[in-house]
This record gives C-alpha cells, structure tokens and sequence, in this order.
C-alpha cells in the first residue's frame, strides 16, 4: 500500500491512509524484545509470597526454611523498613489515603494473590521453590466481604469499607420523577472481568552504585509519572531514574501503572548491590493485576407519554476489592459522569459507592465505565420502549441529542473534566448503521429462523466514547543528516500501532515518506514530560504536537532551501522528502536541507543550527466519538449457550489516521467486549477464594468465538478540538458490546428485559430463563 | 508457574519403566505418558512427582492396532491417531473420529494419549466416556505381573481409580461395535475445545423401526462417565423416535447424581444431561 497515484497528488498525503504497521516487522520477525527479553548480567530474580487467605491477621511469617537455601533472600514488610506507598495518579476525590495498598502486607492481609513477602534467589526456579518455604500463618479473624452491596465493615479501626460516595447529577430530579406519566427501573449488574494481556507483567531494575542512578525496564503507559513517583517514594531526583518500555504484548488499562512488585524490585536492585528481575507468571496476573468491571446498577427513568426521558436516577455499588490503587475512585466516578451517552435527560442523580471487599483491587480496563454504563443505559432504553410499546430505536432517536446543539454541555465531570460533548450526529450514524448491518434483513432472517424454531436475534447498543484526554503532551522531532525523521514523544505504545499513526501525521505533514520516521517513545531518559498511552489519548494529543512540530520544521525547511535554489518559499513545494521549486523544477533533498543547517555550514546564515523542533499541544477537554454495535445471535434454548452470528460496529472517529489500523483496535476490542459480555468471569467462593485463576476457568473468548465481523468507520464529527479532528478509536470495540449481547439474546428468546447481568453464561442464562417465566406465570 | 525439582528417568522397556515405578512409587514417582494434564499441574505446584518415567522414550507403544474382536489401544496412542479413521477399525473408528475432534484443541491432542486419559480419570474425559459405551477391559503392568480391570470397576471417583499406585495402564482393549450399530455423540462446553459441561455417546441397533439394543453413556455430568441403564431400558423394544429419546432422556435425568460446583450447580448438569442424550440419540438415527 503506497500512497495515492494519482497525477499532481502529494505522495506524502499519508493520513487517511491503511498504510501497514511501522511496528510490525520486528514482531512478525521474532525481533521483538519484551521485559522477559532482557536480562542483566549478576541479575537475581523475584518472586512474590501472596497471601492464600481472603482476609486475616497476620499471625506469623516464618522464614527460616527458605533463608535456608543457598542464595536466597526474603523481606516481609518488617525487613522491608518504612517505604512510601503508591500514591494515586488519577483522582481529585480526598479522603482515600488510608485505603492505599502497602508494597508488602502491613499486620492484615486483605485479598488472596496479596504480596506479603518478596523472595530473591539465583534463578527463578529457585525462587519459586523458595517461596513455598515462606510459612504465612494467617489467623482468619472475621469473615470476608465480597458483595458490593453487603453492609460495610470496617478496614481500620474507625475506617470503614465504604471510601467515598461520589455523587453527580443536576435538574430537579423529584420533580421530574413526581410528573412522569411512567417510571421504569431496572436491576443490573456486570461482571468482575479485566485485561488480560498476552504478555504478563515485569520488570528489571539495576542500580548504578557509582552513578547512584535506577534504570527499569517493563515500563509502559505511564512512564514519566512513573519515574516521578519512584523519586519521590525512594528519595532520589526524577534525573537518577530512568524508565524505558520495551516491546509491550498489550496493556488495556491494566498494565503499566505502578504495583507493588515495581518497587519490589527497585528495592531489591538497590539494596542488594544486583540487577533484579520479576516476570509475573500467568496464574499470579490473575490475582495481582487490577481487574475491573464489578458493578451493581440501580436504575430508574421518569419518562413522558412520547418516550421523552425526563430523568435519571441510579444508585452504583462499584466493588473495588481490598485497596485503592492509583486510579482512585475514577471508574466509579466516570461510570456516573459518562453514563448518559447519547441522550438528553433533562434531570439526572446519580450516587456511586465506592467499596471494599476482599478481592483484588480493581482499576480501569478499556472502557472503563463506559461498558458498564452502555449496558445499563442501554438496558434501559429498551426497556422505557417495552413498556410504552415503541419501536426501540425511535425510542432513542427521540432522545438523542441533536447535531445542531453540540458542543452539548453536560454539567456533569468525568476524569477531572467538565463533559462536553464536542461534535456529533447521533441520528445520522444510527441511520447509517442500519443500513451498513443491514438491519432489516438481519431482523426477517431472524425472525423467519425463530418461526422455523431456533432462538434467534438482533440486539443494537449505541455509545459514546470519550478520548483525547489531556492535559498535555510534547513532541521533539528532528531531521537526521541522512533526512531521516525522528520523532520522541512521552507517549507510551502497548502495541496499539501509535508508531505508524505518529508517523503518518508527521510525514504527512512534514512532506515525507512515513517509513523515513522512527517514533521514540516511553523512554523517559528522551524526553523530559510525557503523558503516556491511556484513554484513547495518543492519536489525539501526541499526534496534534506532531502535527505542530512538524509545520514548523516544514517552514524552517523551505526557508533554507529557498536559498539553496535561488527562490522564494511561496514557490516550494515539499513532498517525498524533497523540496522543488514549481518554477523551475530544481529541488534539493531534506538531507540535502539539513546538511546546509549544520552549525559548522557557511550556507546557514544565521539560522537555528539542525532541523529540531518541539512542539506542545495542551487541551483541557476530552473529544466524544460514537457509534454503534449491532449484534446477531443464536441462543440454544436447551444448554442457555450463546452463539454470535454477526456483528456490525459502526463508529465515527472524526478523522482516521490509518483506517486499517482502527478497524484492528475494534476488531480486538470487540472480542475483549464479547468475552466480558459472554464469558470472562473472576469468581470467588464464599471464603474468597478465588475460582479463576487459569485459562481454563477464566474463560476469553478464541477465534472459534469470534463471528463474522463489519466494521464501519465514519469521519462525519471531526472534532473541533484539535486542527485534524481527530477523536481516537481504542476503546470502541469493547464498549456497547454487553448492551447489544444482551438485546440480541432478549430478542433472540422473545423475553424482553430477560438478561440482568454479564457474562451471559449458559449457566446464568438457564436459571435466569426459569426465573423469568415464573415471575410472569409461564 | 515452575515445576518443583524432580528426577527423569529413561526406561528401557515396559518392564523396566515398571520395576523403577515400584521403587520410586513412594517417594512419588509418576509415569509420564503425554504429560498434557499432569506437566500443567506441575507447574502450578499442585503435582510434585519425585521423579518421572518417561514412556514416550519407548518404541512401539504408539499404533493403535486388532487384536480378534477389540481394538488395542498402547500406552502411548495419541489422541490425534483417531483424527482419521481407520477402515480396519469400522464403526468404532468412525465414532473416535467423532469424539476426538472434542478433545481439547489440534496442538493438545498430538501429545496427550488415550491411556493418559483413562490414567487420569477426568469425569470430562471422552476417552473415559467411549471406553465404557464399548465396555473396555485396561491392561496393567507391575513387577507382581499384569491383569485386566473391566471399565466398570476402574474409575472410583472424579480424577481417582483403582489402579495400584505401582501399576502402569500399558494398553486398553475396546471391543469393536458391530457394523450395524448407529453411534451418535453431542458434548457441550462453553468454548471450542473446553472441558465438556455434559456429554453423551450412544450407540444402539435399530431393525425396521424398533430399536433392538441400546448402549447410552454420560459423561461430564457425574463423577465419572457411565452407561445408564435406565435410559438404555426406555430404549430397547421403543422405536426410534423422538418422543422414546425424550424417555430416555428423562428416565436418564431421574437416576443421574450431577455434580455441582461454584460455576455450575447441579440442576444444570442434570438438565444438560437429558439434552445431551435427545442430541446424541437423534444423531444416531440421522
């Protein structure tokens, strides 16, 4: 795939362009170096002591057995010394400072996977076989809390369970509910379920005694706040430490912020004089990353006689496990902000409890909230249709905000800002969408399927995503004497594809091939701030800094060459690398431009020495991208088993950089999306213990489960926040897959409001089935 | 996820891998056949054999092969050996054909073993599930000699047996099915190749419209596959209708002691159980 041939056509009009992937060759190739890549030469290897108890005093750590074995080192919290805990990153919610995790269990333990030693030995068999002799007695005085909705108790002595409430809302809501001709409410709730990346975490640290300087691989998504932080907890400037993320095998929210095994290891490098190296192993990922998603959802709409949504009301119970970690209260705190979606409610109050139970702490996983909320906003649109007997997508173009009332101020705040939602026609995607599925036909292949006896159905859940968030980011790119292009920026990639979409603007914009760019990214000791990759940010804020750096450098450019050919800039043209004179036809190359701005060149004049420039893109409020999932299912009546037929997704990112690019971020969002809608569950047993902890109980969807899948991007809602418009795409796969799952299995079985929860398990499904006939005397 | 240390040991024949099993039985030597359940279980630390004695070094074991009226199945016969069936095998290769394409996933099914399988006794197995439909006879190697268990008395429980702690199954004998029987198979998992949810094999003869005998095996439901009588008896004399399989099914529903667990309670299984027979019965006569 090159650029468009087309006669006069600028070859470097890269945006817009399914190029393929800059990042692919080392990784198809077998180049690619993860953290379990790279080792370090005298390196020891961690290895972590979890508790195996839900919730219990911490009677007695008995080392002895495994000091016993040659080389072997053990801390519990008491060796470990007074260290810091992580604070948070993302909240402004106070009041949550006593609920922050220790590195390593303080007097209780409070989840099972929880770090209550830390083991360093030779080799990391040994380690292992070391860690079994570390003798944790547990003396189990009260019984664990693991619902959300269970009376809080209490974490510390006067502290209870329950952190914080986070309310939102505004309108006369009492009111509202006091006129409405119907109210309809409705119970859901949806599973505990995360990111799990095909690459555990890890981490190697080696501290430069000498130097007095910390390096640590394996970082990613957030690696200048990271550093910071590592500063701060462990007394050293942010400039005796550098971070550097390798290749990353996925993140989703989960990986890449600080855990307690990241200062594991940092400690250990430090004060054992050795390079230290963890690799988590896929049983202790499931029990020590942050899972996500656990919600309960009251909620209740006040409608008109015509469908009009007069107000919302929903009370939240977000089960957050045993700590608070560096998120804060955020998920629970935008699952209230985002929920309302596309629609105008006039009146809305919201309280989200935020609580503790005995379970791994939980964090954001891709779509955070907004997952959730779809389902439940979605499950409620078609339930306010049911009840006034409505076609449910008039119902919910009835309610849409309009095209001419954006920018649409919410009043409501999510991740520290207000909600205002940018741009976008809601009306026109749905319209679009049905038509792109099909919809008609889907709906009489259906329906012609269950007169002949099977349980087949359509389900629609439309969203909006939220991207681009601030609050900045900086970009230095420089053009190399060969005219190479790098271009360093504190993003971060978890193999999203950011080096080619950064590549693309920028030789876009610059006039240049894309494949002359190299992106240097998460590499803290390269650039000074850096916001990382999270919330569907990178595109958006480190492509628009690109976009910046790369003008100027473009005028800077043509101003030397000008002189080289003896000619004015409003001649030049700069394309494929090479500026021409449209007059006269002589050109010179960017090498060739770059070379006379050497600081030694006579040809210079007084101009900047080199081709560098940097570049700042600040922005205070997030873009609001849209779409919609459409899904065909055929449930078996019998077993309760689920099939997916088809899916449509169709999803306006304002402008797309690499349309290919962004149908393979929805393409693996949605199986991440069917798998928290079908399959993906942590269980716990009623003393805590947890019942998924491999891949054969934690179930994730396979390419045997994927069905068919259309993807259609539209670019009709350029954002007005930044110069290309660009909203991003890496979450919009995942985000109204259970709301459309859900409709399309109460569709396929011709039981309006049957499915409550997710996953729809068969197991769920059958027993749920049971329960709704019998409520309604079938 | 990194197994504890322990000891590998070659054998140079059946007889020596037998000798060296009753010497390191009580330490905690195992047999390693294909190791596709119990290497996992070694890395999660919750195996830990002393040592292992690797069959997969020994010659010979591996082709499935007549012997008179059964099918002989060796210590190392693959589960991908019934990927494609055998014309000498009849019927019954075609119904291991059917039933191996179930077995976990094409990578799994190249190492783990059909002995393995039995070895380890998963109520899940659908090698354990086919050797009672086809009332199999094991064959087992100690240093006191060898003897013969029928099915029936072999499984003892979920993942338990009655095979002597220094006993090797070194073969399974499957009794061919007559060419005139129907077989008909339908397993249910959450996902492509999961460990079945409920599962049934059937195989019955059918003379004008009457079915004239009938074998209906379950497994996956309770703590170990099995034929069900009851279900059987719904059958013979009955013809071969739906309204006799739902008979069957339900006759199989009543008797049945389903298992239960934190994901899926046992009025689940019991439900699957008829639905798996009704399936497998209705492919039988299709």
């Amino acid at each position: 795939m090159t650029a468009p041939k087309l006669p006069n056509a600028r070859r470097s009009a890269w945006i817009g362009q399914s190029v393929p992937r800059l990042e692919d060759r080392p990784l198809v190739a077998g180049l690619g170096r993860f953290v379990a890549d790279l080792n370090r030469p005298r390196q020891l290897h961690a290895r972590i002591v979890r508790s195996a108890h839900a919730c219990g005093r911490i009677a007695e750590i008995d080392t002895s057995d495994a000091l016993a074995i040659p080389g072997v080192t053990v801390w519990t919290a008491e060796t470990l010394g007074d260290v810091p805990r992580i604070p948070f990153r993302a909240t402004r919610i106070s009041g949550l400072e006593p609920y922050v995790q220790p590195i390593l269990a303080v007097e209780r333990v409070r989840y099972v996977g929880e770090p209550v030693a830390v083991v360093f030995a030779e080799d990391p068999y040994v380690a292992e076989d070391a860690t079994e002799l570390v003798m944790v007695d547990i003396d189990e005085d009260v019984a664990p809390i693991l619902d959300a909705r269970a009376k809080p108790g209490e974490f510390l002595p006067g502290i209870g369970s329950e952190p914080t409430v986070v309310r939102k809302g505004y309108g006369d809501v009492e009111a509202a509910f006091a006129a409405a001709a119907h109210v309809v409410e409705l119970d859901l709730a949806t599973g505990r379920h995360s990111g799990i990346p095909m690459e555990p975490r890890g981490a190697l640290a080696d501290w430069d005694a000498g130097r007095q300087h910390l390096d640590l691989w394996g970082a990613t998504k957030r690696p200048h706040w990271n550093r910071d932080r590592l500063a701060e907890i462990f007394g050293l400037s942010p400039t005796q430490i550098d971070l550097h993320e390798p290749h990353v095998g996925g993140g989703f929210g989960i990986r890449g912020e600080l855990y307690p095994e990241d200062l594991l290891v940092c400690l250990g490098a430090m004060r054992l004089g050795r390079p230290v190296k963890w690799i988590e192993d896929r049983r202790e990922h499931m029990m020590a990353a942050n899972h996500s998603r656990e919600q309960q959802h009251l909620i209740r709409a006040a409608v008109d006689t015509d469908g009009r949504i007069l107000a919302i009301d929903e009370t939240l119970h977000h089960d957050q496990g045993a700590y608070v970690r560096t998120h804060g209260a955020r998920v629970a705190d935008m699952s209230i902000g985002l929920l309302l979606g596309p629609y105008r409610v006039p009146a809305y109050a919201a309280r989200a409890h935020f609580r503790l139970t005995a379970k791994t702490p939980a964090a954001t996983y891709r779509a955070p909230g907004r997952f959730e909320g779809s389902f439940v906003r979605e499950r409620l649109m078609d339930a306010i249709a049911q009840r006034l007997e409505m076609d449910p997508l008039e119902l919910r173009r009835r309610n849409f905000i309009r095209a001419d009332e954006m920018p649409f101020e919410r009043g409501l705040t999510a991740l520290e800002s207000e909600v205002v939602l940018d741009s976008g026609d809601y009306d026109g995607l749905l319209s679009k969408a049905l038509e792109f599925c099909g919809w008609s036909d889907m709906h009489a292949k259906a329906a012609k399927r269950r007169a002949d006896g099977e349980a087949v159905g359509v389900g629609l859940g439309f969203f909006v995503e939220k991207s681009g968030l601030g609050p900045s980011e900086l970009v230095r790119m420089s053009v190399a004497t060969d005219g190479s292009i790098e271009i360093v920026t504190g993003a971060a990639s978890l193999g999203q594809g950011m080096e080619t979409a950064i590549a693309q603007i920028a030789a876009d914009t610059l006039g240049a091939d894309y494949r002359t760019c190299r992106v240097i990214h998460g590499q803290t000791a390269r650039i000074d701030h850096g916001w990382g990759a999270h919330a569907s940010r990178v595109t958006v804020m480190t492509g628009e800094a690109t976009r910046r750096a790369a003008t100027e450098l473009k005028d800077r450019a043509l101003d030397m060459a000008a002189e080289l050919l003896d000619t004015e800039i409003t001649y030049l043209v700069l394309d494929d690398g090479l500026a021409t004179d449209t007059a006269t036809g002589h050109s010179v190359t960017l090498a060739e431009i770059v070379k006379a701005l050497d600081p030694v060149s006579p040809k210079r004049g007084h101009r900047t020495p080199g081709l560098t420039a940097e570049a700042w893109f600040h922005n205070t409020h997030m873009n609001y991208p849209y779409g919609a999932h459409i899904a065909m299912v055929a449930v078996d009546r019998d077993t309760g088993r689920t099939s997916v037929e088809r899916y449509a997704i169709s999803y306006d990112v304002g402008r797309a950089v690499n349309p290919a690019m962004i149908e393979g971020q929805i393409m693996g969002g949605l199986a991440q999306g069917l798998g928290g809608a079908l399959l993906e569950e942590f269980r716990y047993d009623e003393d805590g213990q947890p019942l998924s902890v491999t891949f054969a109980d934690y179930l994730m969807p396979t390419s045997a489960e994927m069905p068919e899948v259309a993807i259609q991007i539209l670019q009709d809602a350029p954002s007005p926040l930044n110069p290309l418009g660009l909203k991003g795409s890496g979450e919009a796969g995942v985000t109204a897959a259970g709301a459309a799952i859900a409709a399309a299995v109460d569709d396929a079985l011709q039981r309006p409001g049957l499915v409550k929860r997710l996953p729809v398990t068969p197991q769920y499904l059958h027993a749920r089935i049971a329960e709704y006939d019998a409520e309604r005397g079938q | 996820m990194k197994p504890a240390p322990f000891a590998y040991y070659r054998p140079t024949s059946l007889e020596d891998a037998a000798a060296r099993l009753a010497e390191g039985v009580d330490d905690g030597a195992m047999i390693l056949a294909g190791g596709q359940s119990l290497v996992p279980m070694m890395a999660l630390r919750v195996a830990y054999p002393s040592e292992l004695i690797d069959l997969n070094v020994l010659p010979d074991l591996g082709t499935p092969f007549i012997d008179g009226t059964a099918l002989v199945v060796p210590a190392l016969t693959r589960h991908a050996s019934f990927h494609k069936a055998d014309p000498a095998f009849g019927v019954t290769g075609r119904m291991m054909a059917e039933v191996v394409r179930h077995i976990a996933h094409y990578p799994i099914r190249q190492r783990g073993t059909f002995c393995g399988s039995l070895a380890h006794a998963d109520p899940s197995s659908e090698w354990a599930l086919t050797a009672n439909v086809l009332g199999a006879e094991l064959e087992l190697l100690s240093t006191r000699g060898t003897r013969r268990v029928p099915i029936a008395d072999w499984c003892d429980g979920a993942m338990s047996t009655t095979r002597e702690p220094d006993e090797i199954l070194v073969a399974t004998h499957l009794p061919l099915l007559s060419e005139t029987t129907r077989t008909g198979f339908c397993e249910i998992s959450r996902r492509a190749g999961d460990f079945a949810l409920g599962m049934a094999l059937v195989a019955i003869e059918v003379q004008g419209d009457t079915i004239t005998a009938a074998r209906v095996g379950l497994g996956g439901i309770e703590d170990a596959p099995r034929r069900i009588a009851e279900a059987e008896a719904e059958l013979i004399g009955q013809p071969a209708t739906p309204d006799t399989f739902a008979k069957a099914a339900d006759a199989a529903m009543a008797v049945v002691e389903a298992m239960g667990d934190a994901t899926t309670p046992p009025e689940y299984r019991r439900d699957l159980a008829g639905t798996v027979i009704r399936r497998a019965l209705a492919q039988a006569i299709a």
